[in-house]
């Protein structure tokens, strides 16, 4: 059963005719995107015997904000890290099926994972900023891939923390310590620091959960700021969250795919009453 | 249970932990007050003019016309002594056989007690050993010696039934009517300005070299053996032991080997140190022939195998220790295992790890049974750098032990004793404590 959303299911045109209906009016302008970045093929992770995602199929269209929502281990963590096989880290975890990036396979043999997760940035769940300077926690990504340039590191700096909207706040003590910035300055320099590898997909893994609601939304215009320079996936629990900022809505349940539809669509018009009863908070 | 008997029974808690505190506070001071005492008295003591002659002819420190005047001093009133000797030897002569040989084993019963006080006597030959060319350097072991002068220590055993009983005879007695009479209560009056005793701060116990088995001179070569033994078993022990920690962390295999590995790590760590010191004299010496016989290097390569567990250990706490999320972080931003490791995890693991080190080489340091057969001598001069691969060296810990047991003069050099045990209490306590200070100063820095 293929559960994405039909839109996305054949072909740019299809995705194109949907983007039209659903997406409000400002939503709709990305350039260049719109094509499949990442699809899901059948794609179950394992941990030891436990399948904790089970037969996804789906594809995530590039450039749009993928929301995945579903209650409390539903796998939504698990697929999300499995997309830059942050799951490795975990002993006893393997995959099945194919999840293809660009057209290479993420758990293939050969691929490497180190210039996967350039390619594939992300963002956790609490702010994670190494105990180092500001300056030296975004250009970490930079220097580990070769550049040395001390100009041009100033520069990606710059550039990456306005990107994350912090450069006015931080501009004059690059030098501090990350870690006595606030919950939501760290978690911006650790979007800042994403960005400074120049990824193309962002993985946001709970961004906020950690966070005070003024935090929050700082974050949430963030993610409006970089929808259309990047594919971004978020997962989250917020579902007032996931309508905020998504443009597709991936909704999981107990390791399955229920439902993949346009954000308004799916919020305002679920296919499955599994999605209903939870955008309803029947459950949670 | 009510509230009253759960506030009774908190406030006897409270009252048996202070009082297990109290107890532990009192046992330290019981060791260290006379530790620090008695080893302080190894550098500050009243000295007596020999003292200063011997600095000047051992280490050639002082101002020598002062030391002149100083000894010219304390010659003219020692002349009197000297004189009354001779008197007395030219009495002996005249009287007869009998009297002769009375006198003559009390005279040199005197004779010595005076040497031990003053040094070589006028007419004697040039003494073999360096302890019996000077007098009594500190002024608190001159009294002692004044004592032995004045008193003959006897032993009572009229009664069979008890352990026999000394008790002491005064010397003068023995010479009443002859002209030494008078030299007992002279000596006695005038030994100060015979020995000019005078406060000193004798720094050269830390720097100087022992002289003539540690009865003059200081302990610098112990020290210095004892930090590059320390420094030597850091050098090979901490890069193996971090490494082996980081393999353990974050390369093996969960599996049989390595738990294997993980209890070898253990049960090292539990072996008793005379273990390795054998073991370092059958391997290091023996099998791997590192050098002829002991030297600094097979003493730290014991030593290296013995604190190994520890730093191991502490290495693997310290990297467990860090956040999972700078681990995703770094990974998460393209970096390779190897990379995040050295740029994230050991940076932050570091005041753990250093932890660790330090107090490995405070363990290193204090270790005495390790180093007995592989590196240690009682006596011995400081050995430079290029030495250390062939040459044993004096340390702290086994020149104590050796003081304590095996040194024929224990009983006259304990203030020596004491200041080596004071200084490698120090030591170890100022490695400790810059351990403290540097985890303290590199937390501060991570967390900004």
């Amino acid at each position: 059963m293929q559960s994405s959303p039909e839109v996305v299911e054949t072909s740019q045109n299809a995705s194109k005719s949907v983007r039209e209906i659903y997406l409000p009016p400002e939503r709709k302008k990305v350039s260049g995107g719109g094509v499949p970045h990442v699809s899901a093929k059948n794609f179950s992770v394992y941990y030891g015997e436990f399948e904790a995602v089970k037969k996804v199929n789906a594809d995530i269209l590039s450039k749009y904000v993928t929301a995945i929502i579903g209650p409390s281990g539903c796998g939504k963590s698990t697929f999300l890290r499995a997309i830059n096989r942050m799951n490795d880290l975990i002993p006893n975890s393997h995959t099945t099926g194919s999840l293809m990036f660009d057209g290479e396979d993420v758990h293939g043999k050969f691929t490497d994972e180190v210039l996967l997760r350039k390619k594939i940035g992300m963002v956790f769940q609490k702010p994670n900023p190494f105990p180092k300077s500001i300056f030296d926690n975004i250009a970490y990504g930079p220097r580990l891939h070769g550049i040395k340039d001390k100009k041009t590191l100033e520069g990606i700096v710059e550039k990456s923390l306005r990107k994350a909207a912090l450069w006015d706040e931080v501009c004059d003590r690059l030098d501090k310590n990350a870690l006595g910035m606030s919950g939501g300055q760290q978690q911006r320099l650790c979007f800042a620091r994403t960005l400074a590898v120049e990824p193309e997909i962002l993985l946001l893994d709970e961004p906020t959960s950690a966070l005070d609601p003024k935090a929050t939304a700082k974050i949430e215009d963030l993610i409006q700021e970089l929808r259309g320079s990047y594919t971004i996936m978020i997962v989250t629990h917020n579902m007032q969250q996931a309508s905020r900022v998504s443009d597709f809505t991936m909704f999981f349940y107990e390791g399955v795919l229920v439902e993949h539809a346009p954000t308004a669509q799916l919020f305002t018009k679920p296919k499955d009453s599994m999605t209903e009863d939870y955008i309803t908070g029947r459950f949670s | 249970m009510n509230l009253g008997t759960r506030k009774l029974l908190d406030r006897a808690f409270t009252a048996l932990g202070l009082g297990s505190i109290a107890v532990m506070a009192m046992m330290l001071l019981v060791v260290l007050v006379p530790i620090v005492s008695k080893g302080f008295s190894a550098i500050v003591f009243k000295s007596t003019v020999e003292h200063r002659k011997m600095v000047f002819n051992e280490f050639h420190r002082g101002n020598r016309s002062a030391l002149e005047k100083e000894i010219a001093a304390s010659d003219a009133a020692r002349r009197n002594v000297y004189d009354m000797l001779s008197r007395f030897e030219s009495e002996l002569m005249l009287m007869n056989e009998d009297k002769q040989q009375e006198y003559t084993e009390k005279y040199d019963q005197v004779k010595s007690a005076l040497r031990g006080l003053l040094g070589p006597l006028p007419g004697d030959s040039e003494p073999a050993l360096t302890r019996l060319t000077y007098g009594q350097n500190r002024w608190e072991k001159a009294e002692e010696k004044l004592q032995e002068l004045l008193y003959e220590k006897k032993w009572d055993y009229s009664n069979p039934d008890v352990v026999a009983k000394e008790y002491f005879v005064s010397r003068s007695a023995g010479f009443e009517g002859t002209s030494l009479a008078r030299l007992f209560p002279y000596v006695e009056k005038n030994i100060d300005r015979m020995l000019l005793p005078e406060w000193t701060f004798y720094w050269g116990f830390i720097t100087d070299s022992s002289v003539d088995s540690h009865i003059f001179g200081g302990i610098w070569p112990e020290i210095q053996g004892t930090l590059f033994l320390a420094i030597g078993a850091m050098l090979f022990a901490f890069p193996l032991g971090v490494i082996a920690a980081i393999y353990f962390t974050e390369y093996a295999r969960e599996g049989f080997f390595n738990s294997l590995l993980r209890s070898a790590n253990s049960t090292l760590a539990g072996v008793p140190s005379i273990v390795f010191g054998l073991f370092g004299l059958a391997f290091f010496i023996n099998t791997l022939k590192v050098s002829e016989s002991k030297s600094v290097l097979a003493g730290s390569l014991t030593l290296a195998i013995m604190i190994l567990p520890t730093i191991i250990r502490a290495a693997e706490e310290a990297i467990l220790a860090v956040p999972k999320t700078y681990r995703e972080a770094s990974l998460g931003l393209g970096s390779t295992k190897w990379n995040t490791i050295v740029t994230v995890i050991l940076p932050a693991a570091l005041p753990g790890i250093l932890t660790g080190g330090v107090i490995s080489l405070g363990r290193a340091a204090g270790e005495t049974a390790p180093i007995i057969f592989t590196a240690a001598v009682s006596v011995g001069s400081a050995i430079g750098l290029a030495d250390v691969f062939t040459s044993p060296t004096p340390a702290l810990s086994w020149n104590i032990y050796n003081l304590a047991s095996e040194h024929e003069a224990a009983a006259e050099i304990r203030h020596v004793q004491y200041g080596m045990v004071l200084s490698l209490i120090s030591i170890v306590l100022l490695l400790n404590l810059s351990a403290v200070i540097l985890r303290a100063r590199i937390s501060k820095k991570l967390k900004g």
